[in-house]
């Protein structure tokens, strides 16, 4: 019985110990661990023209430019903004309203030049209708409506 | 106390109960499987955003779910196994970790195909798919320790280590979308204030969780049983020969 006793308790606290290394480890690496950075992170935390990195937020609502094969448009977290300029094909989910993340570079005039650029769904699902009727309704903004 | 789960540590009660309840356990894995998957396939309306494509989540989410699931229930084995020398508790870890592994996999792939035309990419190595990944490297750790060794208690014992160590992975899979910012959509089921799925997809989603959940149990009866098995055709090898 007390043998049983020892191995619980010593099972217990080395998890324990475990837990508290893990959570030391994962806080301190949180600077690498995030896969993107938000327009406010960037305006708290410059990243110099030319290193690359990943900016997130939303597309914001009537930014979006098409010229041929380049599309500019701004990605905001609604306090700040920074305009992105890209090349290429952009996936379906990308609308003006709707979670994006652009990989790239900023240049010397604060543009963001993306290399690549994913959408980023949320966590809502729900048929077609039941989007209408709230839009409708005006409880909620679909995003990417248009 | 309803149930005392020590009695089950006895490997030929578990074994009785285990074949009680296998036939029901696998009726409902087929029924579940295949009332699940129609009307997610068929019956469900498709996503106002992702179209068509929001199918995959009916295998993906659930499979997802059971590759957490089955690897807290290895840990809680495992820990069961090294306080108590339950025999059975090492078996029932080392029999359900291919499943596990299995349903890890398959989250994965779906995950991945459902990434490339929804995101744009089949994988990014952000925080909630790299610790599934890593959970899915645990489970191959966990059976390549069982293989390596010769002795069973050492094995055993050493397995039971690895995977609790690695229990601290699961919540960081569950969290990792709220502690960091991932590409990763945040919980749309298990949330504070309710699911953010409207009935008509989150139905079907949680009946395929029920029929993953009876497919583990009637895949894990079977090889527990053959891991019983196993173990005693072992001990009756060891005693002829000593004989």
């Amino acid at each position: 019985m007390t043998r049983k006793k020892r191995r619980l308790y010593t099972l217990l606290a080395g998890m324990g110990v475990l837990g508290v290394a893990a959570a030391l480890v994962l806080y301190s690496f949180e600077d690498s661990l995030v896969f993107f950075h938000s327009p406010s992170d960037l305006a708290e935390k410059p990243v110099p023209a030319g290193r690359s990195f990943r900016l997130g937020g939303l597309v914001e609502e009537g930014s979006v430019e098409k010229d041929g094969v380049i599309i500019r448009f701004r990605v905001t977290d609604l306090a700040e903004s920074v305009p992105v300029t890209y090349r290429g094909l952009v996936p379906d989910l990308f609308r003006e309203g709707q979670g994006v993340v652009a990989e790239g570079k900023l240049d010397e005039n604060g543009l963001f030049v993306a290399s690549n650029v994913l959408a980023k769904h949320d966590e809502n699902y729900m048929p077609p209708e039941v989007a209408e009727s709230l839009r409708d309704a005006g409880h909620w903004q679909p995003e990417g409506s248009n | 106390m309803a149930i005392d789960f020590h009695k089950y540590a006895n490997p030929t009660r578990f074994l009785r109960l285990a074949s009680a309840v296998f036939p029901w356990v696998t009726g409902a894995a087929v029924l579940l499987l295949v009332t699940g998957l129609y009307m997610g396939l068929f019956v469900a309306p498709e996503d106002y955003q992702q179209g068509e494509t929001v199918r995959i989540m009916f295998v993906h989410v659930p499979a997802a779910w059971m590759g957490m699931s089955v690897y807290t229930m290895m840990a809680v084995s495992a820990a069961a196994g090294l306080i108590w020398k339950h025999p059975v508790a090492d078996l029932s870890a080392k029999a359900a970790a291919p499943i596990g592994a299995c349903f890890t996999l398959l989250a994965l792939v779906t995950g991945a195909l459902w990434g490339q035309p929804m995101w744009g990419t089949y994988w990014v190595w952000d925080a909630r798919l790299t610790s599934m990944l890593i959970l899915l490297f645990l489970y191959l750790g966990y059976m390549a320790l069982w293989g390596s060794f010769d002795d069973h208690s050492k094995a055993a014992r050493a397995a039971a280590i690895l995977v609790l160590v690695g229990a601290i992975n699961i919540p960081v899979i569950k969290f990792s979308v709220d502690w960091w910012n991932t590409l990763h959509q945040p919980a749309s089921v298990a949330t504070l204030d309710g699911p953010k799925i409207h009935g008509s997809i989150l139905t079907p989603l949680l009946v395929m969780g029920a029929a993953y959940m009876m497919l583990f149990l009637s895949v894990f009866i079977i090889r527990v049983k053959a891991e019983i098995m196993d173990r005693r055709l072992q001990i009756m090898k060891i005693s002829q020969l000593q004989e």
